[in-house]
């Protein structure tokens, strides 16, 4: 216990270096918001295995370290960016090294008149209007300690703004970086996805680690669908085996808008992914899909929660995942229904294949209907592979190894095909041949 | 090509086979007919690997290598098929990623080239008029969703794509409406030839109008009772499954 006062101290007692940094940042509008926050973080208290949302996650591990924030630049080679981007899809690049946006690796392709992508460090600095009217609307930091302390000490992070009935054809490719060998670091990505009335836009986070250092990644993610926009959004998490990921996003739903949401994962030592959507008017549509692969200790969590607020809005939401070794798995999916949301279709599934003995899965749909005429579902399996259709494999002269890597891929194929540009589909797909068939 | 020397084999501590000998030469039909619980699937299954079955005794030589000690995708590599009685569903993965991976894991096997895909769908192409299968069939799931008929027609398909030495044909006939089961037997037939050998595994004559075998062997309780020519499989649609129980204590139900 006095560990976590100690880690929660450290936070607050390092606020005054980062006020000093942000030289001229002092001066934006949101900065009470990052006092009002502070003063929050140090009301809160770190979630223990005793908070029903936190059952199975302890976050213990994740306290035993003083993360700084890092202050050196950090040179990345090209030749490693380009490792990270998708054979054959032309898009808008950028790039954040240790939580700082990097110009000389962005690349922004010719977007339409008014739309900006890019650091939202420098749209703050601007008070930028539309920044200040979402920022931190919809990622409350009130009642929620990670979030508090993101939104204290908002930095840096993705800012895309498509203005109404703008077409953004190449997809946005965000790409977080967490290089650092010597210090244990923080970093905190604050992203803020505006699309307005009628737009459309794909948007790729891409969350990449060093293989073995231990760093704490901090996300909260804003997005907001206006009136008919269609907004796909994939999120790509390769980060260290060592590392700690949080993260949040937080999704906004406003009449006939579509969102579509996938999260690709090869865990942390310690993952949780929120992710919540809220539809705020008629005729939404939402899909949430998923997919893990983990191994090793690593414990990974997918807590999402489907806000039904009103009429004829449909959802789909569909997490698969593969578990070795010891690691564990959480899948905690709420979906409520609320009164006046008559007509609503939600569908949830959570499938999971266990690779070992000793891997383990807690899975938990929560329905809460309120209204009276609506299609809900849900499904949950934990199974291990098909023996039978693996034998049938080998017997028509598939190797042990090939045959598991088909079924794995088959598995996963639900959530991979609703992707719907190619050559991230094919980039997932290496990235399951290389977890599964060395 | 295949001989079977004394073969015990069971499942969780039961003997089902009890003793099986069998010579297959290259070029030859043998029918294994029997009735319901008599082994035959059983000694399917042992010849393909399955591993959940134990050998406790006897021996299975193959082109002069013992069987037994080969994995089953060796097994498969080395030219043995087996068409199952109850083809496996396998959702998310094509048929044509099946065959494609098959094939070229069983070329490579051997030391030969990849085929490019031009070679390999004109291959395709040329296999499934043999079972009259349409083309939209090969993007589908593995026997995801396919009708008895389709499932077995598939067997059939996929062992004229690998192109066996020795296929074992479990029960592909049961279930089949007339149509299909000529439909399977034309395949099956198209694909004989002096090279190769096929086991075919029958409760029933009727597929043996069809497909006519050199030999037929009658297993029971997991022993075979008796071998002839074909008029023996005649001999026992007349009688029944009891003429050859004749002194056999206990009755099973044909």
């Amino acid at each position: 216990m006095n560990k976590m006062i100690d880690i929660k101290d450290w936070y607050i007692s390092n606020f005054g270096e980062f006020e000093k940094r942000l030289n001229g940042g002092k001066e934006s509008s949101i900065h009470q918001l990052r006092k009002d926050a502070l003063s929050n973080f140090s009301k809160l208290e770190f979630p223990s295995i005793k908070d029903e949302e936190w059952k199975y996650t302890s976050i213990v591990p994740l306290l035993k370290y003083n993360f700084v924030t890092s202050l050196k630049e950090k040179k990345i080679s090209k030749d490693f960016i380009k490792s990270l981007l998708f054979d054959g899809l032309e898009h808008s690049l950028i790039v954040f090294i240790n939580g700082r946006f990097s110009n000389e690796h962005s690349d922004l392709l010719n977007l339409p008149n008014g739309v900006v992508v890019g650091s939202i460090a420098e749209e703050i600095k601007k008070n930028n209007e539309i920044l200040l009217k979402h920022f931190g609307r919809y990622a409350d930091h009130r009642d929620h300690i990670f979030t508090a302390l993101s939104t204290a000490y908002t930095d840096d992070g993705a800012f895309i703004y498509v203005p109404a009935g703008k077409i953004v054809k190449e997809a946005i490719h965000i790409v977080f970086i967490t290089d650092s060998p010597e210090e244990k670091i923080l970093t905190q990505p604050r992203n803020l996805f505006v699309a307005e009335k009628n737009s459309q836009v794909t948007i790729i986070e891409h969350y990449v680690g060093n293989e073995d250092e231990i760093y704490f990644t901090n996300a909260v993610t804003e997005i907001v669908a206006e009136e008919n926009a269609i907004l796909d959004h994939i999120k790509l998490q390769e980060e260290s085996k060592k590392s700690f990921h949080i993260a949040r996003m937080e999704v906004d739903q406003e009449r006939n808008s579509n969102f579509s949401s996938h999260l690709i994962s090869t865990g942390a030592d310690l993952t949780r992914n929120e992710f919540n959507a809220k539809f705020n008017d008629e005729g939404g549509e939402c899909t949430l899909n998923g997919l893990y692969m983990i191994d090793g200790t690593r414990l990974f969590d997918a807590h999402t929660l489907m806000d039904h607020a009103k009429p004829h809005c449909n959802s789909h939401e569909h997490y698969k995942g593969i578990l070795d070794e010891k690691s564990r798995g959480v899948f905690n999916g709420k979906v409520i229904v609320r009164q006046d949301a008559q007509k609503t279709n939600a569908f949830q599934e959570n499938n999971n294949i266990l690779l070992s003995d000793q891997a383990l899965v807690n899975t938990k749909p929560q329905l809460e209907i309120f209204a009276d005429d609506v299609k809900c579902s849900h499904g949950a399996t934990i199974g291990q592979m098909d023996d039978d259709a693996k034998f049938y494999l080998k017997s028509r002269g598939i190797g042990e190894e090939a045959s598991k890597g088909i079924l794995l891929h088959a598995f996963a194929s639900d959530v991979i095909t609703s992707i719907k540009i190619d050559s991230i589909k094919n980039y997932i797909e290496k990235l399951i041949t290389e977890k599964f068939n060395q | 090509m295949l001989e079977i020397k004394n073969l015990h084999a069971g499942i969780e501590g039961n003997e089902i086979l009890k003793g099986i000998d069998l010579k297959v030469n290259a070029g030859e039909v043998h029918a294994i007919m029997g009735p319901n619980g008599s082994g035959k699937s059983t000694l399917a299954q042992v010849l393909a690997g399955r591993e959940e079955y134990e050998v406790k005794e006897g021996k299975v030589i193959y082109n002069g290598k013992n069987l037994l000690d080969l994995a089953p995708e060796d097994r498969a590599r080395e030219g043995v098929f087996l068409a199952f009685q109850y083809p496996v569903e396998i959702p998310g993965v094509s048929n044509t990623n099946l065959l494609k991976t098959a094939l070229n894991e069983i070329r490579k096997y051997h030391g030969e080239e990849e085929l490019d895909t031009i070679e390999f769908l004109s291959l395709i192409k040329e296999k499934m008029n043999l079972v009259e299968l349409d083309q939209k069939f090969l993007s589908r799931s593995v026997n995801e969703g396919f009708s008895g008929g389709e499932k077995k027609r598939n067997e059939i398909f996929q062992m004229a794509v690998l192109q066996p030495k020795l296929a074992i044909l479990d029960e592909t006939d049961s279930g089949l409406d007339i149509d299909a089961l000529k439909i399977v037997a034309n395949g099956v037939n198209k694909l004989r030839s002096k090279d190769n050998a096929t086991i075919v595994v029958t409760h029933y004559q009727r597929l043996l109008n069809y497909i006519v075998p050199d030999f037929v062997h009658v297993l029971y309780n997991g022993k075979i009772v008796k071998s002839g020519g074909k008029e023996l499989a005649l001999e026992l649609e007349a009688k029944g499954y009891d003429w050859i129980k004749n002194g056999k204590e206990e009755l099973v139900n044909q």
